[in-house]
């Protein structure tokens, strides 16, 4: 090792100075052995290198990467129908005229001031929201008993109140349904709770397994988190009936199983915002608690934006207050306080009248233009006498359809056709349009009748 | 199957339960605790609950022009009616807006950052300032789960919030002399030393929150000739670059001193003051690498842990950041909004110096010059500001920080007065 003298006292450039002085403090009570030891070279990164040198690059998101390989393809006849993003029937993505103009109104006013939301978010904007999913006549809200705060999307919801499940709540477990968004487990781990799966996608009917859900959750540990999807099932599309859900319902209460439910589809599934909001209610109406966590990404075509709330029916007024102040020691460490703009572009929407009947049309036309799709790849399917039967793509609901294709058929499909989905074999029904209908069809049809 | 009662009050309507629903049975959630108001947060709330004519907000450090209004920069607004009605608002990719990252990372690195033309910086856009910090908590335990971090005594509160919820133990470092009001700096060196070899530490880049105590150019250079030595990691929180001096490259020198080192250092950047954009949540968390190929692994794994906390940043204040950096004459009126802002701030530190030694008081009120940034630390004990509140209603936090930006020509004489009136007999 180089060692170099820097006791000399001629030595005078400000980097001898200091490191004079550097080993002078280092090398305080020691003897003068340990002096010429020291090595400390300007220009190096650390004797060591760098402190993260052992990391590996991370596996691709799933869902994410299917759109970066689509971005990356040539092809003029490619079509994209993985993200969970709406497209219009030219194939791009839509801003609701409802959102320009509450845009425009905050741009216009100038008196608004953009500092710190409070850590719960905006005051205004959560009440709405719980509102909206809830219904405003809800007797939870009537009471008092909901608390709300804001939150970054359906993700950010699902992940605050996974913390505060895992820092307050006597269960640790939380079921997740099988198959369901690949997020899910990732956002519960990390918050601190375990994950099971309680079985939910049948494949051979390609429908609902319903008595594989009841007994799942049957077994699970008295008071054990359950994940419920409000409606429009992601990636199944797979809903149960509401003498489903009311079966459920009991079963969940019987055994004192805590409901979260993530509703990301509200109004998007069957163009009804109440429709799609009805089993949340009906868990409501029994005077029990619940967690949700709520998404404007889809029906209000925010994604970016990032807007979401997180609500918590409690039994009692006194509770949801305790229960609020426990939330923001949550969200606090995390990001101090959410976003204002989309939060803000919500309120304007919901708390006046004639933008909010203006959204719900706007929100029924893309749920009409999805259900329409559905309709137009079962006809295709028939009219190719594609082998195996289709219905499932008509009675899925929501943004996607879960085709029963396997790895193998997709991976050709991407190949052979330039197809970009999820591997499961999910499609994005806000994908497809009237024009690439025939397309999609032509390659379902071209690997369902390969042996592959 | 047998069910246990969670609730003996209730062990005599298990059947009506059964059927109805949960009415008669008590909540899951009655042994939570009312949990502790925030402290500094905690302040403007019961600011805004006092009716007083007279009271004054230099609580929580949010810029306050010199009629005690809060401030949209006009560079801002010009960037939002360029957004507005303009873009669609489809998700960012997890790492955020490449462009406000790229930008964002000049500010910091240089504009000619050898770093950055190299590839080597692993950056995503974060939730702010806090946001970035998280992220680089959680990355740590991740990946350094045996790892600790040194934090200053003292620093913003929810630095200790925000690594004791990743789970990372915390150790503390000599930050603050109260004796002289300015650094200890032998104690930090000491601690510094004394720390094992590849400690983590975490260090204001300037404007020290909540002292306003920075180390001088000279002291940040012995800093990091110390690091070296004991291969210590450094991580910058950066939350008022060019707020504190006014000049953007001058706020960063502790960092470019590092950089010339050869630290491969960590930073957490925010847009929060010094573009004004608090409620927007900008910020961008950065990793400098030993080369392309790492900062790309590492890059990979912060976005590991940003999916499953919100999937992809917000859209809006990064597209604000990006259409001002991006666009010469909107940066350069930036930056001018930035002195006027730093300058205001240096104005009411000398008039409240000068109000203070007028009234005659038989303390020091040096610091108040010497510190630099948002704050002021007073040396008032809670005790004495306990008294600014419930006689004066100003309301700062206890430990004595007063907020500049809170201090205007209008108020600058009401508070030197109070605060004489309680610190005239210690």
């Amino acid at each position: 090792m180089k060692t170099n003298d820097f006791s000399s006292s001629s030595s005078s450039s400000p980097s001898d100075r200091r490191i004079g002085a550097l080993l002078r403090h280092l090398t305080a009570g020691t003897d003068a052995d340990r002096v010429s030891s020291v090595f400390a070279s300007p220009t190096s990164g650390g004797a060591g290198g760098s402190v993260f040198a052992h990391l590996v690059q991370a596996p691709e998101d799933a869902i994410l990467g299917v759109t970066i390989a689509y971005n990356k393809d040539p092809s003029p006849i490619k079509l994209n129908l993985g993200v969970g993003a709406y497209r219009t029937e030219e194939g791009k993505p839509l801003v609701l005229n409802v959102v320009r103009k509450a845009e425009q109104q905050l741009i216009n006013d100038r008196s608004r001031i953009k500092e710190y939301l409070p850590i719960v978010g905006l005051v205004e904007f959560n009440k709405l929201s719980a509102k909206l999913i809830l219904g405003a006549d809800s007797p939870a809200i009537r009471e008092n008993r909901v608390t709300t705060v804001e939150c970054l999307s359906g993700t950010g919801s699902l992940r605050v109140g996974g913390e505060f499940l895992a820092r307050h709540y006597h269960q640790k477990t939380i079921y997740i349904p099988q198959p369901t968004w690949g997020n899910h487990p990732k956002i519960f781990t990390l918050a601190g709770l375990s994950v099971k799966t309680y079985r939910y996608y049948d494949p051979s009917t390609r429908g609902l397994n319903f008595q594989g859900l009841l007994e799942d959750l049957s077994a699970a540990p008295q008071g054990s988190i359950v994940l419920l999807h409000a409606c429009a099932h992601n990636p199944t599309g797979v809903d149960p009936t509401l003498e489903q859900w009311e079966q459920i319902r009991k079963l969940m209460r019987s055994k004192g199983l805590m409901p979260f439910f993530d509703s990301a589809y509200q109004g998007f599934a069957s163009g009804s915002l109440d429709t799609d909001a009805k089993p949340i209610r009906m868990f409501v109406a029994d005077g029990g608690e619940l967690l949700v966590a709520q998404s404007y990404a889809k029906n209000m075509g925010l994604y970016g934006e990032r807007v979401g709330a997180l609500s918590i029916v409690c039994k009692a007024a006194d509770v949801a207050g305790r229960v609020e102040s426990q939330l923001k020691l949550v969200i606090r460490p995390m990001y101090s306080n959410p976003p204002i703009h989309g939060a803000s572009i919500v309120a304007v929407i919901l708390r006046d009248r004639n933008l909010f009947n203006e959204w719900t049309l706007e929100l029924k036309a893309m749920a009409d233009r999805i259900i329409s799709m559905r309709k137009q790849l079962f006809e295709a399917l028939r009219a190719r006498g594609t082998p195996g039967d289709w219905t499932h793509i008509i009675k899925q609901i929501g943004m996607f359809t879960f085709t029963g294709l396997n790895p193998a058929q997709v991976s050709y499909m991407t190949k052979e056709y330039h197809i970009y989905m999820t591997s499961d074999g999910r499609i994005s029904m806000a994908g497809l349009s009237s024009k690439t209908v025939p397309h999609l069809a032509d390659a379902i049809h071209a690997v369902v009748t390969k042996a592959l | 199957m047998a069910m246990r009662i969670r609730n003996s009050a209730s062990r005599g309507t298990m059947m009506s339960r059964q059927i109805s629903g949960l009415r008669s049975m008590s909540s899951w959630w009655k042994n939570v605790e009312p949990a502790p108001k925030d402290p500094i947060l905690g302040v403007t709330e019961a600011f805004l609950a006092d009716p007083s004519p007279d009271k004054v907000n230099v609580g929580v450090g949010a810029y306050r022009d010199d009629n005690g209004k809060p401030v949209v920069l006009e560079c801002v607004r010009e960037a939002e009616r360029r957004i507005a009605g303009t873009s669609f608002m489809e998700y960012l990719p997890m790492g955020g807006s490449v462009k406000m990252v790229d930008e964002t990372l000049k500010l910091a690195y240089g504009d000619n950052s050898e770093f950055i033309k190299d590839k080597r910086i692993a950056a995503v856009q974060s939730l702010s300032g806090t946001g970035a910090c998280r992220l680089f908590a959680d990355f740590q335990k991740r990946f350094r789960p045996d790892s600790q971090i040194y934090i200053p005594v003292p620093t913003w509160s929810n630095h200790h919030n925000i690594w004791r919820d990743a789970q990372v133990t915390q150790k503390t470092y000599h930050y603050y002399h109260p004796e002289t009001k300015g650094l200890d700096f032998s104690g930090l060196m000491d601690d510094v030393k004394n720390a094992p070899e590849g400690s983590f530490f975490l260090l204001h880049a300037c404007a020290h929150n909540p002292t306003g105590v920075d180390p001088t150019e000279e002291q940040w250079r012995e800093i990091s000739q110390l690091f070296k030595a004991k291969n210590h990691f450094a991580f910058f929180d950066m939350a008022y670059q060019g707020f504190a001096s006014g000049d953007p490259a001058r706020d960063a020198k502790s960092i470019r001193i590092f950089l010339e080192d050869g630290h491969h250092i960590g930073i957490s950047q925010s847009y929060a003051k010094n573009m004004g954009l608090y409620g927007q949540r900008v910020g961008c968390l950065s990793v400098l690498c030993e080369d392309e190929k790492q900062a790309v692994t590492v890059k990979s794994q912060l976005q590991q842990l940003a999916r499953p906390m919100y999937s992809n940043p917000p859209l809006h204040g990064a597209q604000i950041v990006s259409t001002i950096l991006g666009d010469p004459a909107l940066k350069g009126l930036w930056l001018k909004e930035v002195k006027v802002m730093a300058d205001r701030i240096i104005g009411m530190r000398t008039a409240l110096r000068e109000s203070l030694e007028k009234l005659g008081s038989p303390l020091s009120w040096e610091h108040v010059t010497k510190q630099i940034g948002m704050f002021c630390y007073s040396g008032m004990t809670p005790e004495q500001v306990d008294r600014l509140t419930s006689e004066y209603h100003i309301y700062m936090t206890r430990n004595g920080r007063i907020s500049m930006a809170g201090v205007t020509t209008g108020n600058v004489g009401y508070l030197a007065n109070a605060i004489h009136e309680v610190t005239k007999s210690s």
